[in-house]
């Protein structure tokens, strides 16, 4: 069902001939060759007979990718449909018709679900990955995921206020904590540990939050350093396919580069444990994450400063820790100008972008388990702070050294839409474009952060890692998506751009090549030409089966039955049945015995 | 100047979207290549000559062209929807979104506008000779980006959220309108000559407002500065005297709205 029977080329098979092939995780830098593949897997090669069967692409002169694999992005859930109900103004301007194959839709930063699966597939992208999920509103995420098209999706469950969580970790029941995630995880047909703000969403339910990693929590009594220990701890020891996803304190504060560099630290003694029951596309680079952390939307915790009078860059100690570590991993959360909407489950923060721009926002308390809050955001070149987190944006991307450290978002739609990841790609390959960036915008990107001196451009290879082979190999799917190897699905994006006459000076042509691929191919299917789509291949949804055998699981779910009186909805309603998800894909994990 | 006449064939039932109704799109075009201009009915595309005879070549350039819709156009929306130039004149009432976003030219509307007339404009002249019903040269729904420039006039009342949004530019209605004119107004002029009931520059920070008549809910985030008499603002003028406020202060304290209140029609402030 999952392989390719769409309307393309209809049955998976394809031969993409002559293009210059980027695959990092089988360290192929631009070689010509061809990619071959056969009802919807990669194949090494297709025989004669399979041959005339075949759909072939000459893609002579152009750059051949894995299918882009986004690792952070908002793009289903409660908080993004209350984005699209806030936001009338949003879908005024920015709409498509439908044509005989796709649906009408709307809405520039918080696109409506069809349009997110339209948009994503003509840049090339094949695979998205929901930001945060919080528990109870699983379903509604579900119901959104499955109707995106075009893109395999997934989502990262929010655990970091959650009350059964931080009970568990305070009072050292670490059997109870660790089943209660892998029961989670399947009951909500999610796929990872998603940690907001940790325990002070909690305090933000008493209109206060928590400013550093020892200071406890109400009621809970629970420390942030806590809360990321334990999940970070819970996650190795179930043998997650990604690290812990951390959004940290702090967000959007002055100075609170800190706190991110701090926690960082925090989990550096906790050795990665990926331990998935998968069969494994090939690759050369090990294809197992190494990181026990995964920082999201780093340039929103690096503020430095102390005010918004003497703000400045704060990336340089984050960046410098993740130099040194090899335990980290982060996402930049870039900010490309212009429209945004501002959505996160970190309600205090939201607050205090209300308090700043005085601009319409809601907040939203989930039960006994976090929060969220929605503002609309314009960043301005004339601004002095939106430049200076422009350049932020970009000096992680470029001044984290090995580039298997970092991966591209916008965190779309919180720094931009996820439509101006071309822009930030000819930004980060292009001096020249930055330069022309920096004439535009205020003074304070030059002055205030690092990025003026840097000289770096990114190739194709290092793009390919950024959007494709980290971010794959970051959440624990290079088994199958982010590469080209034998027996990886059949994503492929083929981009108008010769690396052997590719002028990173002539940036304006290389964005609008990212912007439409010349062909976007989903499991052996071409699904978008040149910015049109041509096919809509079935997707899948990816969460974590975690078989476990853990000590606690029993008297763990006593517990949640118990507290459950405290729950608006009944016990046998909290689950998300298969039926919400199209193409239910669980992802095998081993976890350890408990001891 | 050359003149296309558009007369309405009868009732229109589901409404008409008719941004193709401008000088812009009309200009070089012959009577009959504009009737087979398409527009939207519900969900499906007619041409234009379904609804209306058309008669009148359009001249060479929008500047030249000058279009004379006559009858009720009330079901048909969006005319001279993002028009830069030349003359609409409608010999009835129109439709929701008249001269929305226009940027240039001069529309009359020798009737009553439905809701959105010159919403967001930028530009130009709308003149309503009858009334307007709400969000006359506001933002559209959601945002708070209005009118920038040009003026809009309504002879008659107009209803709620006149204005709302105004960055530049000059509303001014000469009877009476409803609640929340000038909401998140930040520059501009809007003078009402009539009442206004209330909500009356709700979160403005800029720009200023004129209500010549009684105001029924004065907002409380307002602080009188002074007060003046005959005022003459950007060529407009309003005889008597005249309270003088500044606000809208109740979320933010660094404001620089400016609201003039009839002092004889509000006795009680």
């Amino acid at each position: 069902m999952a392989n390719g029977n769409g309307n393309g080329n209809g049955n998976g098979t394809i031969a993409i001939k002559n293009g210059y092939v980027f695959d990092p995780l089988n360290e192929i830098d631009g070689e010509m060759m061809d990619v071959f593949i056969k009802n919807g897997k990669v194949v090494r090669e297709l025989t004669d007979s399979e041959m005339k069967d075949a759909k072939v692409i000459d893609a002579k002169g152009m750059t051949v990718m894995p299918g882009g694999v986004d690792s952070h992005s908002h793009i289903a859930g409660a908080k993004v449909n209350g984005g699209r109900m806030m936001r009338p103004e949003d879908s005024y301007k920015w709409n498509r018709k439908k044509t005989p194959l796709t649906h009408s839709g709307s809405g520039y930063t918080v696109p409506s679900v069809y349009m997110e699966g339209y948009e994503y597939s003509q840049m090339g992208y094949t695979t998205v990955f929901e930001a945060a999920v919080p528990p109870l509103e699983a379903r509604h995420t579900h119901e959104e995921m499955r109707s995106i098209p075009m893109i395999d999706t997934g989502g990262y469950l929010v655990l970091g206020n959650n009350w059964f969580i931080m009970r568990y970790l305070r009072d050292g029941e670490m059997d109870r904590a660790a089943a209660y995630v892998a029961w989670m995880m399947k009951a909500h047909k999610t796929y990872g540990i998603k940690c907001v703000n940790p325990a002070g969403v909690e305090n933000w339910g008493w209109g206060q939050n928590v400013g550093s990693l020892d200071e406890a929590n109400i009621h809970f009594e629970i420390t942030p350093r806590e809360v990321i220990e334990g999940l970070c701890e819970i996650n190795e020891r179930l043998g997650l396919p990604m690290a812990m996803h951390l959004h940290c304190n702090n967000l959007g504060q002055p100075g609170c580069f800190e706190i991110t560099r701090d926690s960082l630290k925090i989990p550096s003694q906790i050795k990665p444990n990926q331990n998935l029951d998968v069969e494994w596309a090939e690759t050369k680079v090990d294809p197992k994450r190494l990181e026990s952390v995964y920082l999201t939307h780093a340039q929103f915790n690096s503020f430095g400063g102390t005010s918004w009078g003497d703000f400045e860059s704060g990336t340089k100690e984050v960046i410098d820790y993740v130099n040194k570590t090899d335990f980290v991993v982060m996402d930049s959360g870039c900010v490309p100008f212009g429209e945004a909407t501002v959505m996160t489950g970190d309600g205090p923060a939201i607050h205090n972008l209300y308090a700043l721009t005085g601009n319409k926002w809601s907040n939203t308390d989930v039960e006994l388990e976090c929060g969220s809050g929605i503002i609309p955001f314009t960043y301005l070149k004339s601004n002095p702070i939106h430049s200076v987190q422009w350049a932020m944006g970009l000096e992680l991307l470029l001044l984290v050294k090995d580039t298997w450290k970092s991966i591209m978002t916008t965190d779309h739609p919180n720094g931009g839409t996820f439509l101006k990841y071309p822009l930030v790609m000819a930004w980060l390959m292009s001096r020249a474009a930055r330069n022309a960036t920096f004439d535009e915008c205020h003074a304070w990107a030059r002055d205030r952060s690092d990025l003026d001196a840097v000289d770096r451009e990114l190739s194709l290879y290092d793009i390919a890692i950024l959007t494709r082979a980290n971010t794959a190999r970051t959440i624990g799917l290079s088994h199958r998506k982010g590469s080209l190897g034998v027996g990886a699905d059949g994503d492929v994006t083929i981009y108008n751009i010769d690396p052997k006459s590719l002028n990173p000076r002539d940036y304006e042509n290389l964005a609008k090549s990212f912007e439409q691929a010349e062909y976007t191919v989903k499991d052996g299917e071409i699904v978008s030409r040149r910015g049109e789509i041509v096919a809509i291949p079935e997707k899948r949804t990816y969460y974590v089966d975690v078989n476990v055998k853990e000590a606690g699981t029993k008297d763990m779910l006593a517990d949640v039955k118990e507290w459950f009186k405290y729950y608006t909805l009944g016990f046998a309603h909290y689950p998300t049945p298969d039926n919400y998800l199209m193409n239910p894909t669980p992802i095998k994990v081993n976890a350890e015995e408990a001891g | 100047m050359a003149e296309v006449t558009l007369t309405p064939k009868g009732e229109i039932g589901i409404m008409v979207e008719a941004e193709v109704i401008i000088p812009d799109t009309f200009a070089g075009k012959s009577a009959s290549e504009i009737g087979d201009l398409v527009v939207w009915q519900g969900p499906k595309e007619l041409p234009l000559s379904d609804f209306f005879d058309v008669k009148g070549d359009g001249g060479k350039t929008p500047e030249e062209t000058s279009i004379v819709i006559n009858g009720d156009v009330s079901r048909v929306k969006r005319i001279g929807n993002e028009m830069t130039a030349g003359k609409i004149t409608i010999n009835g009432s129109a439709g929701m979104h008249v001269g929305s976003e226009m940027s240039g030219g001069e529309i009359t509307v020798i009737g009553d506008a439905n809701s959105w007339a010159g919403m967001e404009m930028k530009g130009g002249l709308l003149h309503i000779t009858g009334n307007a019903k709400d969000h006359a040269g506001c933002a559209y729904r959601g945002s708070w980006h209005g009118m920038t420039g040009g003026r809009l006039v309504i002879d008659g009342d107009a209803d709620s959220q006149v204005g709302g949004g105004m960055s530049g530019g000059e509303i001014e209605v000469l009877g009476s309108v409803q609640n929340f004119c000038g909401i998140r107004q930040n520059g501009g002029l809007i003078v009402i000559r009539g009442d206004a009931v209330r909500g009356v520059g709700a979160e403005m920070n800029g720009g200023t407002i004129v209500v010549g008549g009684s105001i029924t809910n004065f907002l409380a985030g307002f602080e009188q500065v002074g007060s003046e008499s005959d005022l003459a603002l950007d060529g407009v003028t309003c005889p008597g005297e005249f309270l003088k406020f500044s606000g809208d202060n109740a979320i933010i304290a660094w404001t620089k709205g400016t609201l003039y209140a009839s002092k004889n029609a509000n006795e009680g402030l």
